[in-house]
């Protein structure tokens, strides 16, 4: 291989220069976020590498000798294969393909499982590049009997090795040296050769690549192995379709003399590996005291003690998200209600002063409080439970719980045709689906990703909660029979009904839209550790930046165009009720006045969009039990459900600051009659609307988050058509059906 | 013998990796490979996945995924 990666090309970065680049590939679990902290201090901006979904992390250090450098953290992977995003991501910014090459790769090694990460570290040593190995978790090999010894390691792979403990710092300094120097330096040259029929092949793919590559012969040599490598019946990696035939050709050939070119491939880097096993590990290359892991698992993977620790792990995080969050909820509602209150007074102060301008100001005063802050309200009074859930995610993943609780639900939840992983997400979702859907980041397969995220809109979120409340508590009796205690029941029911609903529409999407076959599983249990508190903040915090920059522009956009449908066109009040009753309340005193601009707010709503277009649609969802009011109130909804309860306040001239144990508004569900005399709300048309609010994707903010987590509009789009026709059709399955059986 | 037939606690040699396309690369790329000692460590509640300790570290697998591993004792 020649010798000759682009800093040696360039002749080593100058000072005052552009910043030296550094990559930091590594396995899983190898503590390779802890030693990007502690190299760069954190500071860390998290960003999506170049066309993809893939976020990296990239921080400043400055290396011994005043260099600036930048450091660019990529996903943990195994290998450099092509079999994932992430794996592709890796190997793309090691090759500077698309993006700027790297002065310097750093390997980080897995010390306890030592061997097993050298296989990274001879790809990327085969890529050409400078390359730095930190053997990381020294002090867990240690307490494992491990003897690693690091000059055996530089010497056998011709690259500088360092040993760290990232969480204490150890081997940080000798790091940044190590890491100045190969800046300076020559590109890696692999220790291990290849067999000459290997050799003949991987010409042969060399030959056929684009020249315009921007390549090095070395590097590709080794893209060359990695295309052979990451070829499978289905084709090639994305981008090398041109090679496409060739690699076939040489695949074909291979196959007809009973040779496995995986086999070859893999084996002869492993068996370069493991015949110097005991010379970098010491005696025997095993680790000899049993591990604190296996005694911990002994209990958390038992047959009946892991499901229940694994129960109460899940339901004090649902707590968590579902009740510990909500202080943190109303501080952000209260805040955002005093500046409301605040800007406002000042715009009302302001058309005071200026009488002639008031209407003009009246309207820019509700746009501005209304519209705009309760709209950007609306995105932060995610942030809780968005914090809430990453912090819990971030913590049992970094203990490394999380990967247990795949295993252990693994068998539950292939029944639906998902894989383990898929059990966190869902359950978030009971609390809301915006975080929830957030999560199901942890998935590896994007096809799996795609159907947790699909079916979760279904689980029974929180903002359905008021609805039901109201409706159950107005409507429903309490006894039945005289014993039945029909509200918990019902509120119970709807649970149900979520999740099974869930479970069905996982398996009816995975077996028809989203087939694909099942997915071997393939699942590491990490070493249990103390989660860094630095790494555990630090997800905290993207995934927040991530949710307000991706999610948020849509869900404010959305607020103000729902407030401007609910407040458009206005009337005055005179043309609203009549001036004549407008005089007679001014007459009759404050009291009257109240009850006036009450009715003059549930008028104004009929006056407006939202209001015609109620009127509109009674034509469609009078089938199901519902008039205009509830009309209004199912597109209210989709600012939020539980915006439901407060437009249907606004509807019955109760005012907006209603909620649902408001006992004013249940009354008036109680005593409002249709045109015939009738009841409006009977328990039939309550159920009628549960069912509704259970199936129907009533939820911007979800929409919003799901266009950005499956890559565009179609998903959200089809979830919210099939979603909706679900809804119809169940509501009026209860609705008609209900009559025919001669309910009301 | 395949490797979903070893039982808790019994070490075996892996004598082939059969699977194919991306899981089967994944499986060699662990490290996962003729020769290679492998210990059957214990399973999920439910029978399935079952977990398995090899050069070090510990792997789930699914029964059906298991039996693509041939082993010799």
């Amino acid at each position: 291989m020649t010798v000759g990666g682009p800093a040696a090309a360039r002749g080593g970065p100058e000072s005052g220069a552009r910043p030296v680049r550094i990559v930091l590939a590594g396995n899983p679990n190898a503590g390779k976020s802890t030693l990007f902290n502690a190299l760069t201090g954190g500071t860390a901006r998290v960003g999506n590498f170049p066309g993809t979904s893939v976020s990296t992390t990239s921080g400043r250090l400055s290396l011994p000798g005043g260099v600036q450098a930048t450091l660019v953290d990529l996903p943990g992977t195994f290998s450099l294969a092509a079999a994932s995003p992430d794996e592709r991501v890796a190997m793309a910014a090691i090759l500077g393909l698309g993006v700027e090459r790297p002065d310097v790769v750093l390997v980080v090694a897995d010390g306890p499982r030592l061997l097993r990460s050298l296989y990274l570290a001879l790809q990327v040593m085969e890529l050409g590049v400078p390359t730095v190995l930190a053997v990381n978790l020294m002090d867990e090999a240690r307490s494992e009997g491990l003897d690693v010894r690091l000059d055996a390691l530089a010497g056998e792979l011709g690259i500088p090795v360092v040993g760290t403990v990232a969480r204490s710092r150890e081997g940080v300094d000798a790091l940044l040296e190590a890491l100045a120097e190969a800046a300076a330096g020559r590109a890696a040259t692999p220790a291990h050769g290849w067999s000459e029929a290997l050799d003949a092949d991987v010409a042969a793919v060399a030959a056929a690549l684009p020249g315009a590559s921007g390549l090095t012969a070395a590097s590709r040599e080794a893209v060359a192995r990695w295309v052979l490598l990451s070829a499978d019946a289905e084709g090639v990696a994305p981008g090398f379709e041109a090679v496409a035939p060739v690699v076939r050709e040489v695949r074909q050939a291979a196959g007809r003399v009973g040779r496995d070119l995986e086999a070859e491939l893999v084996g002869t880097r492993y068996a370069w590996i493991d015949a110097r096993g005991p010379v970098f590990l010491g005696r025997a290359g095993v680790a000899t005291a049993r591990s604190v892991t296996e005694r911990i698992d002994k209990v958390l993977l038992h047959p009946v003690a892991g499901p229940v620790v694994f129960f109460a792990v899940m339901a004090l995080a649902f707590t968590a998200l579902f009740s510990w969050a909500d202080p943190l909820i109303g501080l952000v509602e209260t805040v955002f209600g005093w500046l409301g209150d605040g800007v406002g007074a000042g715009f009302d102060a302001v058309a005071a002063a200026l009488p002639g301008l008031a209407g003009g100001i009246g309207i820019a005063r509700d746009l501005v409080v209304e519209g705009i802050i309760g709209g950007v309200g609306s995105v932060l009074v995610f942030l809780p439970q968005i914090a809430m859930l990453f912090l819990l995610l971030a913590f049992l993943e970094d203990c490394g719980y999380l990967a247990r609780a795949a295993h252990l639900m693994d068998r539950v939840l292939r029944a639906a045709g998902l894989p383990g992983r898929a059990f966190v997400p869902m359950l978030s979702g009971y609390a809301c689906a915006v975080p929830a859907i957030l999560a199901t980041r942890t998935m590896p397969r994007f096809r799996d990703r795609l159907l947790t995220m699909l079916v979760i809109p279904l689980t029974s979120c929180s903002a359905r909660l008021p609805v039901y409340t109201l409706l159950i508590a107005a409507l429903f009796p309490a006894t039945l029979w005289g014993f039945l205690p029909v509200r918990p029941l019902a509120l119970l029911g709807m649970y149900v009904l979520s999740t099974a609903s869930a479970v069905v529409a996982s398996i009816v999407l995975g077996r028809t839209l989203l087939r694909q076959a099942e997915d071997a599983v393939l699942l590491e249990l990490p070493p249990y550790r103390v989660p860094d508190p630095r790494v555990v903040v630090r997800v905290v915090y993207s995934r927040c930046t991530d949710f307000v920059r991706e999610a948020g522009g849509i869900i404010l956009l959305a607020t103000v165009v729902i407030w401007a449908a609910l407040s458009f066109p206005r009337a005055t009040p005179e043309a609203l009720v009549g001036p004549e009753a407008v005089a007679a309340a001014q007459a009759a005193g404050p009291a009257a006045e109240a009850a006036l601009d009450e009715e003059v707010a549930s008028r104004a709503l009929e006056h407006s969009v939202a209001g015609r277009l109620g009127h509109a649609i009674e034509p469609v969802i009078a089938p199901l039990g519902y008039d205009w009011r509830m009309g209004i109130g199912l597109l209210g909804a989709f600012a939020a459900r539980e915006v439901f309860v407060s437009t249907l306040g606004v509807v019955y001239g109760i005012g907006e600051d209603v909620d649902e144990a408001d006992e004013g508004l249940r009354e008036r569900l109680q005593e409002d009659r249709r045109a015939d005399g009738r009841a409006t709300y009977t328990p039939l048309v309550a159920m009628s609307l549960m069912v509704f609010f259970a199936f129907a994707l009533q939820c911007l903010s979800t929409m919003a988050v799901l266009r950005k987590e499956s890559g565009g509009w179609r998903w959200p789009l089809a979830a919210f058509a099939w979603n909706g026709a679900l809804a119809y059709g169940a509501a009026l399955l209860v609705f008609q059906g209900g009559r025919l059986l001669g309910f009301e | 013998m395949t490797l979903d037939q070893l039982l808790p606690g019994q070490f075996a040699q892996i004598a082939a990796v059969g699977g194919v396309g991306a899981f089967r690369r994944r499986l060699l790329e662990l490290g996962l490979l003729p020769g290679t000692e492998i210990e059957r460590t214990g399973q999920a509640p439910l029978g399935d996945p079952l977990s398995f300790r090899v050069r070090g570290a510990v792997l789930c697998l699914r029964r059906v995924d298991a039996a693509v591993i041939g082993i010799a004792r």
